[in-house]
């Protein structure tokens, strides 16, 4: 029997030769490199954005993921890093892109129409290698159709982005690269924030709407999933230990109400 | 008079022996790497002759004038003479000595002049030198004899008189040319046939004779083929000026329409032109290649005379198509028409390329159409400007070849002229702190697969225009050109605060519509009540506006907007409403998934004063 296994183990070590270096061997966990998001609420709630790893941001519309998206563009070309967003439903707006602090001529847009040209796209993109943050867009495509991609194609992109300085992440309705992701981050759309003009004996927006700014929204944050070590960075140890309601081997789970996005939207008239 | 000639100073010559030949075999390595038996024919049906020929063709029994059918019965390979690769290959040559000094002469077309002055502390003795220019030569795919002395004339007759290296001590002139024949002076026909009933046929014979009575017979021109023959004819050297583009050129016996053949001789050509540019440490900064068309783009022609539309390869070959007839200038019915419609798109073509130029524009390719004579619109340009100087020849033949396959030759090839504009390689300096970044050739061969998958509009780096107009914007090429003093600096901050620098605080997001949704919107008072679009109903919870905008009154496309944030409360959706939903929002986001995604949200909407309509505008996410 142990002949046998031993035959096997070799004959599958000569099979792979050359493609993997030692395929029984235990590969060590490296540690995750984290970065910030540009918004340290949720630094605080998830430890930042690990480089390295498939980081998976999902939530209904105007649940506070393109806001997002743009912090994190924000943060990595203000430290002069190139980034690409590969816009599945060519949503993307430069204006408020440059508004949240994005440096524009650093961030590479590849407009798509279709879920076959975003992976696409994202597979080539990755094979170049050299971006700092790569972001897929897929917020407008009908969830059923994303639901379509075969899991292959999320394990591919972990495995493109390992051992490489990018961060990778995916803009969804739902969550669908499930264990390939390092980070899934569920966000909920809150309370929009207006202002108004202090005039008396006016409280609706009916009588006045002129008088009336739309100053922001606030949006509800959950991990629903993290590889990162535990404690590993003094944001994660922050925000776990007050917040986290169950936590197993490497995955966590935990929400906290976030604020945002209490200032005002950067609309040209503000 | 003996020449007065400064002690140290030295010139080589460098000489292509059978310079026809190997200009032909530069382009072809298998028959030049296997010493295959070549010989060069040239002239026109029925009268075509070998011209030239190699050792081995000469063993095979190949003569000087021997028709074409003749020569391919001695089993020698067949190749017709040509002009272009001919000039190339003095090109080349000149690049080799550009290589190794600014001071170079353009003596004859197989024979260049180089001052070795300064050489000798870089690569030692004049030998050594001369090696030198044999190695470079080599990877220029040219075989050279090179010759050096401290008189330019005795260099020349070396380097064609002798095979390999030749170096001659200054004083040993004469002695060293006294065994060649008096052909290697070019002599006049007259004068060599004087010289040959005389017998004098080498250069030592020619010396002895006494000047005086050789000025008698032959004339200024005796005299002076004796100073050649004994090395005291003295000259300065006449510098030439270096090319401002490398080009090129390679005439096909068959016209190529396919991209695979014509990859592989762009490959050829771009190995040539890069080792060019390397000879001489340059880089490209753009390549543009020439397509001289054959038949198929007659055919194309007529069926444009047919007025049959040329709908094959979209509104470029209309637009080259255009050229064509333009070009004609028969006089023919339709042809001002043409000319007038061409003129039209030429001044577009102008522009977008003068805005590419200052990067204001999409990084559409370049394209150009010759419209000038009728010879020039039978061919096709390409013009790949590349982000930074490059000269790997496999990552530029795969970027031309991206190119092509996106906007391919209408027709097939006849002779193709491939150029590369020098500039000065790229040098960076790397840093610890410096954030990593895309290789730029790396990246823009990936630019190039992303622009052939998703369209060459569809991909860039955006730049805000000047302007209001909402949701304006343009694409430029992308290319992080990284301030390295300023990362250098961001990041050393961040080493030693161990920390980022403090993130702005976040803003919210916008999510554009693409092209903008219809809506239909119920005012109450003059503000948005209720609002139908994608079909979906939805109550307006809180709205603010309107925020009046307009611009551009003085232009045809002039804009006048009222702009409105609302809170939307939807109730599920009224399938009875009819709402114009674009066609490509129904495949990326149905209505169903909408419905089911889309419960509250806050939008931007407006109401166009100038088509007096609603519409949506984008979505705060």
């Amino acid at each position: 029997m142990a002949a046998n296994f031993a035959a096997l183990r070799s004959k599958v070590e000569l099979a792979l030769a050359g493609r993997v270096v030692a395929p029984f061997n235990y590969r060590d966990r490296q540690e995750v490199v984290t970065v910030s998001s540009g918004i340290p609420e949720i630094d605080l709630l998830t430890g930042g954005l690990p480089r390295g790893a498939l980081t998976e941001i999902f939530g209904p519309s105007c649940s506070g993921r393109t806001s997002l998206l743009l912090s994190a563009l924000s943060a990595r070309t203000a430290q002069e890093e190139a980034c690409a967003l590969i816009d599945g439903g060519d949503a993307f707006d430069p204006h408020s892109a440059e508004a949240a602090g994005v440096e524009l001529r650093k961030l590479l847009w590849v407009r798509c129409r279709n879920v076959e040209q975003t992976l696409r796209a994202t597979d080539l993109l990755l094979q170049g290698g050299g971006f700092g943050l790569i972001a897929v867009d897929l917020s407008d495509i009908a969830p059923r159709l994303v639901r379509h991609v075969p899991l292959d194609s999320w394990f591919r992109f972990r495995r493109a982005v390992e051992d490489t300085p990018t961060i990778l992440v995916l803009l969804e309705q739902e969550s669908n690269a499930k264990s390939c992701a390092s980070l899934g981050l569920r966000l909920e759309a809150g309370a929009a924030g207006w202002s108004r003009m202090p005039v008396e004996g006016v409280a609706d927006y009916s009588r006045l709407p002129w008088g009336w700014l739309l100053e922001g929204r606030s949006a509800r944050g959950e991990v629903s999933r993290s590889r990162m070590q535990r404690g590993s960075e003094v944001f994660l140890r922050g925000g776990f230990a007050a917040e986290s309601r169950a936590a197993s081997e490497g995955i966590f789970k935990t929400r906290m109400d976030l604020d945002f996005f209490s200032l005002p939207i950067p609309a040209k008239r503000k | 008079m003996g020449p007065c000639i400064r002690k140290n100073m030295a010139f080589a010559a460098i000489h292509v022996a059978n310079f026809m030949v190997q200009a032909v075999l530069r382009a072809e390595g298998e028959l030049r790497d296997r010493e295959k038996a070549v010989a060069l024919v040239d002239g026109t049906a029925p009268l075509i002759n070998v011209v030239a020929a190699n050792d081995a063709a000469w063993r095979a029994g190949i003569q000087l004038g021997m028709a074409q059918t003749q020569a391919q019965l001695c089993g020698v390979e067949i190749r017709r003479r040509s002009r272009a690769q001919e000039k190339a290959a003095h090109a080349a040559l000149l690049d080799l000595g550009w290589s190794m000094s600014p001071r170079v002469e353009d003596h004859a077309q197989d024979t260049i002049l180089v001052d070795l002055a300064g050489l000798n502390s870089l690569f030692g003795a004049e030998e050594n030198i001369a090696r030198e220019f044999a190695r470079r030569a080599a990877e220029l795919r040219l075989r050279v004899h090179v010759a050096v002395s401290a008189n330019l004339e005795v260099a020349v007759h070396a380097a064609r008189g002798f095979a390999g290296i030749t170096v001659i001590p200054e004083g040993e002139e004469a002695q060293h040319l006294s065994g060649l024949p008096v052909q290697t002076l070019a002599p006049s026909a007259e004068a060599l046939e004087t010289l040959e009933r005389w017998g004098i046929r080498t250069c030592a014979a020619l010396g002895a004779l006494p000047v005086l009575e050789l000025s008698e017979r032959l004339g200024q021109e005796g005299v002076r083929l004796q100073e050649l023959a004994r090395g005291a004819h003295a000259r300065s050297l006449v510098l030439a000026e270096p090319a401002e583009i490398l080009e090129e050129e390679m005439e096909l016996d068959d016209a190529v329409e396919e991209l695979e053949p014509l990859a592989f001789v762009l490959g050829r050509l771009l190995d040539q032109v890069c080792a060019r540019l390397a000879a001489r440490a340059l880089s490209a900064a753009a390549i543009r290649v020439r397509f001289d068309l054959g038949d198929a783009f007659e055919k194309e022609e007529q069926s444009l005379n047919d007025n049959v539309p040329v709908k094959r390869f979209g509104e470029k070959n209309e637009l080259r198509a255009a050229g064509v007839k333009a070009a004609d200038g028969n006089g023919q019915s339709g042809t001002s028409a043409a000319k007038a419609e061409l003129k039209m798109r030429a001044n577009v073509v102008a522009k977008a390329t003068t805005h590419k130029n200052s990067r204001v524009t999409t990084q559409a390719q370049d394209f150009s159409v010759s419209a000038n004579c009728k010879d020039a619109a039978k061919t096709y340009e390409k013009v790949l400007n590349l982000p930074v100087p490059m000269r790997d020849s496999k990552m530029l033949l795969k970027l031309l070849r991206l190119q092509l396959q996106a906007d391919p030759p209408p027709g097939g090839i006849v002779k193709i002229t491939l150029g590369a504009d020098p500039a000065r390689p790229r040098s960076t300096q790397h840093g610890l702190f410096v954030p990593n970044s895309p290789d730029p050739e790396k990246l823009e061969l990936t630019v190039a697969r992303l622009a052939k998958l998703v369209g060459n509009a569809n991909i860039g780096s955006p730049e805000l225009t000047d302007t209001h107009r909402p949701g304006e914007f343009r694409m430029n090429r992308f290319f992080p050109q990284m301030n390295e003093t300023k990362a250098r600096g961001k990041a050393g901050k961040k080493f030693v605060s161990r920390g980022e620098p403090a993130a702005r605080r976040p803003a919210t997001g916008c999510r554009i519509f693409r092209p903008r949704l219809a809506a239909r919107v119920e005012l109450r008072e003059g503000h948005p009540a209720k609002i139908f679009f994608r079909g979906l109903y939805g109550r307006v919870v809180t709205a603010s506006g309107p925020w009046r905008i307009s611009g551009d009154w003085w232009r045809e496309d002039a804009w006048q907007q009222e702009e409105w944030d609302l809170e939307i409360q939807f109730d599920g959706g009224n399938t009875s409403v009819s709402v114009n939903v674009p066609a490509h929002m129904h495949a990326i986001a149905p209505v169903q998934d909408v419905k089911a995604h889309m419960r509250a949200g806050l939008y931007c909407v407006y109401y166009d004063a100038a088509c007096r309509s609603w519409f949506v505008r984008g979505m705060y996410d």
